[in-house]
């Protein structure tokens, strides 16, 4: 009995594997038909614009490690963007720029930043959470606006992109395209099985009733705080990403209008759900480049197609696509 | 005569002026079921908050087996064995029933810093989830999800959550609330199927129930515990009867 039981859902035939897994799947094979479709197109435009969509699909993922498996509403997320992006940015001002050196940097100043605000904002709840990570999140803005070596307020272009073993490998689009690619990879698997681990199932059961594990035993404090590290160190990759990508870093990449943006196509997308995630980042900047060739005021239709989604599409488009696609 | 196992030493708290546990001296034998009763904001339910942990007492000491845990966060207390279920039903809605009882077996087993593997497919969480669900009457809603349950299935989901967390002392708060006279019935057999395995503290207002599976009960009044022993005795105090039983004592 116990066996129907627990297996469930291990037994499913191919056909529903691949019905489950049919989203991810979808969106990764087109992730990886761009840059050969691209060639035949504007080559250049089209490859920045969907490596921006996977380096925000990798922060919305990142973000969705804690707000949507962990309900805790970090609103300074894009701090982490910074730092990653600042990392690349300060280094090479110093001559630095081999990626092995500025990679580890970048992961490591996150994983830092995320281990100090993270044990201080996580002994707060709810409301005092949110303003806790935004004020964080704002300090380190300002911290970048006060870095006059390093730019300023107007920031700083790179002398050119990461080089690997002191190769220019990533200065090809196409390159670093792939690289960008194998990262969102790499997050997203990494994530899923984070997410169904016994670390990520202690994650899972605080969002439901954080009481209730406290009383079977666990001390959620520290899980969350791990969760917080990873999900920083993971958008901190975005970030070391990003700045290689737009050649550029400057303290637009902190703001708080950013972090709210992150929160934005992680609800889009369908809170909890990995690959909404990267779903959200994909509608959220594809909607925002190309609705403007439509009409100047495509923010009057962007608002409320956001507005429309929340109230009415529950899971996001994700929930929207189950829908269409079948049973609820 | 069995051993003391749970001690509670001139345990206090206030809520601002109030005095809510003034001065609780309790022994709990190793293997007894004993009942804390009386009236409505005598104070029961915040005596358990302050022996699981989730309310810091002011002052007075609690010792578990001769150690004290006063200071003791709720899921150090866990670990020491003393497990608490909540008035109002308290599980985790989202989660199949397995997977909520499973989830306290796992607290138990091993570290839950592991970050690869599918927790919900490990066996040995699951056999001994499952254990406990067949324990309470539950196994065949194992595949359920938590949030769909009848109301007193999830009483007996809170008493497996319970049970898998192996306790060495059980404190129960109003496992009975709020359920029928059906559902009732079920859940009373089955405490009287667990006593003389585990201690258990238990608050409740049936009092039918109360008499039927106490060893030993103590009365809670304002606070403080104005008396303590055998159903019988307890039935035939004249300080209860005039306290909470609310008879005119001739």
């Amino acid at each position: 009995m116990e066996k129907a039981v627990v297996s469930s859902s291990e037994t499913a035939a191919p056909p529903a594997f691949l019905r489950r897994e049919a989203v991810p799947l979808l969106l990764f094979a087109l992730l990886l038909v761009v840059p050969f479709v691209a060639r035949f197109f504007a080559e250049s435009y089209l490859l920045s614009l969907f490596m921006r969509v996977m380096i925000f699909a990798i922060a919305a993922l990142s973000l969705d490690l804690i707000l949507g498996y962990g309900a805790l509403v970090s609103f300074g997320h894009a701090a982490f963007l910074g730092f990653g992006a600042y990392a690349v940015g300060i280094l090479a001002a110093h001559g630095i720029t081999e990626a092995t050196l500025q990679l580890p940097l970048a992961l490591l100043s996150s994983a830092v930043f995320a281990l100090v605000t993270g044990a201080l904002s996580l002994r707060t709840k709810g409301v005092y959470f949110i303003m806790i990570t935004l004020a964080f999140g704002q300090m380190a803005f300002f911290l970048a606006v006060s870095l006059a070596a390093y730019g300023g307020d107007d920031g700083m272009t790179l002398p050119g992109r990461s080089r690997l073993f002191g190769l220019p490998l990533l200065e090809d689009d196409r390159a670093l395209y792939a690289l960008i690619f194998l990262a969102l990879g790499g997050c997203y698997l990494l994530s899923r099985s984070l997410v169904i681990s016994r670390f990520g199932r202690v994650i899972r059961g605080a969002r439901e009733n954080p009481q209730r594990m406290a009383a079977i035993g666990f001390p959620l404090f520290r899980y969350q705080l791990t969760m917080y590290v990873i999900a920083g160190t993971m958008c901190g990759l975005a970030g070391f990403l990003f700045a290689n990508q737009t050649g550029f870093v400057s303290p637009a990449y902190m703001t708080w209008q950013r972090s709210g943006e992150l929160i934005v196509m992680v609800v889009l997308g369908g809170l909890g759900s990995l690959h909404g995630a990267i779903l959200g980042a994909a509608a959220f900047l594809l909607l925002e480049e190309w609705l403007p060739d439509f009409t100047e005021h495509w923010k009057m239709i962007f608002g409320p197609f956001l507005v429309l989604v929340v109230l009415f599409a529950r899971g996001g488009l994700l929930g929207a696509l189950r829908r269409i696609g079948g049973r609820g | 005569m069995s051993a003391v196992i749970l001690r509670l030493e001139h345990l206090c708290k206030n809520y601002g002026a109030l005095a809510v546990t003034q001065d609780v001296n309790l022994a709990l034998l190793e293997n007894e079921l004993h009942a804390i009763i009386g009236p409505n904001g005598a104070g029961k339910t915040t005596l358990i908050h302050q022996i699981s942990g989730l309310a810091p007492s002011d002052s007075g000491r609690i010792l578990l087996e001769s150690k004290e845990i006063t200071h003791l966060t709720m899921p150090e207390r866990v670990h020491r064995g003393l497990v608490r279920s909540f008035q109002i039903t308290s599980i985790l809605p989202g989660f199949s029933v397995l997977e909520n009882v499973a989830l306290a077996v796992q607290a138990h087993e091993g570290s839950s810093f592991r970050f690869f593997g599918r927790a919900a497919g490990e066996a040995k969480l699951n056999r001994q989830a499952m254990e406990a669900l067949e324990e309470v009457g539950l196994a065949d809603r194992a595949a359920r999800r938590a949030g769909l349950l009848s109301h007193g299935e999830k009483r007996q989901l809170e008493l497996a959550i319970a049970l898998a967390a192996k306790p060495k002392v059980l404190l129960l708060d109003e496992p009975l609330a709020g359920t029928g006279p059906e559902e009732s019935e079920g859940l009373i057999a089955l405490l009287q199927s667990l006593k003389g395995r585990i201690t258990i503290l238990l608050i409740e207002h049936d009092m039918d129930a109360v008499f039927a599976l106490a060893d030993r009960i103590s009365v809670l009044v304002y606070g403080q515990i104005i008396a303590t022993g055998s159903p019988a005795e307890i039935r035939e105090n004249r300080d209860v009867r005039v306290a909470y039983l609310g008879e005119e004592v001739a």
